[in-house]
């Protein structure tokens, strides 16, 4: 697609999208949203590039491996924050009782691992949007055997 | 039912929720009349910004933002590459 309206459109407004995709996900924990609305703000950012400049253009930023790597990596920051709880001698993904501190109640830094593993959702999340539309676009190409 | 009204509700949030509902609807008829797959994939974007606008007026911005990023906007960005690889008519 070779369209200056979109491309310049795009341009524009590519970093507000992914700021408002990092805001929801990181204040998961105050705010309506949370991992998964922000992972799914991000991907779609992402996929937005990608389709208005070349597919090529946006694995040039984040490539298929790159996003399948950060796919597992979201889900182990999951586990290993659970984990991480269970060493400290509690219950999976214990958070106050496990001794992390927890600042005041409103604050940005204030839940203790609730933040960390929001995160780790939003990364999970965001990066199966782009490797789902990676997998779908880079298939086989079918589209001479219909016309 | 949680259509009654309620207390910070105003009148022309009402006729706008109906006005919505009534929008949702013919939406969604229309996807399922529509022979031409790529115009039925933009109505169901239409389709899931209304939602998503029903959403926040039923007082649930969690799911408005999910449905807006999701419904309007991945879904029908994987059903336009969908119809790219295969045919365009029903």
């Amino acid at each position: 697609m070779e369209d200056i309206i979109v491309r310049y459109v795009t341009r524009i407004i590519l970093p507000f999208v992914q700021l408002y995709g990092l805001y929801v996900v990181l204040h998961g924990h105050l705010s309506p949203g949370g991992g998964f609305s922000g992972g799914a703000i991000i991907g779609a950012s992402m996929i937005l590039y990608a389709l208005a400049f070349n597919l090529s253009a946006g694995s040039k930023k984040l490539s298929h491996d790159v996003s399948s790597a950060l796919e597992s990596g979201g889900a182990l920051l999951f586990a290993g924050m659970g984990i991480f709880a269970i060493l400290l001698g509690t219950n999976f993904l214990g958070n106050k009782v496990a001794g992390i501190p927890i600042g005041t109640p409103g604050n940005l830094f204030s839940s203790g691992a609730i933040m960390i593993i929001t995160f780790g959702v939003g990364v999970k999340v965001a990066s199966t949007m782009i490797t789902l539309f990676y997998s779908l676009i880079e298939g086989e190409d079918h589209s001479h055997d219909h016309d | 039912m949680s259509w009654t009204r309620r207390k910070g509700c105003s009148a022309v949030t009402e006729v706008l929720k109906y006005l919505l509902l009534l929008f949702l609807v013919v939406c969604a008829i229309a996807v399922a009349k529509t022979r031409d797959l790529l115009s039925a994939v933009i109505i169901f974007a239409a389709y899931s910004l209304i939602m998503a606008i029903l959403w926040q007026l039923l007082a649930a911005p969690d799911i408005a933002i999910t449905e807006a990023a999701i419904g309007a906007g991945v879904t029908t960005l994987l059903l336009v590459a969908a119809i790219t690889k295969t045919r365009r008519e029903e």
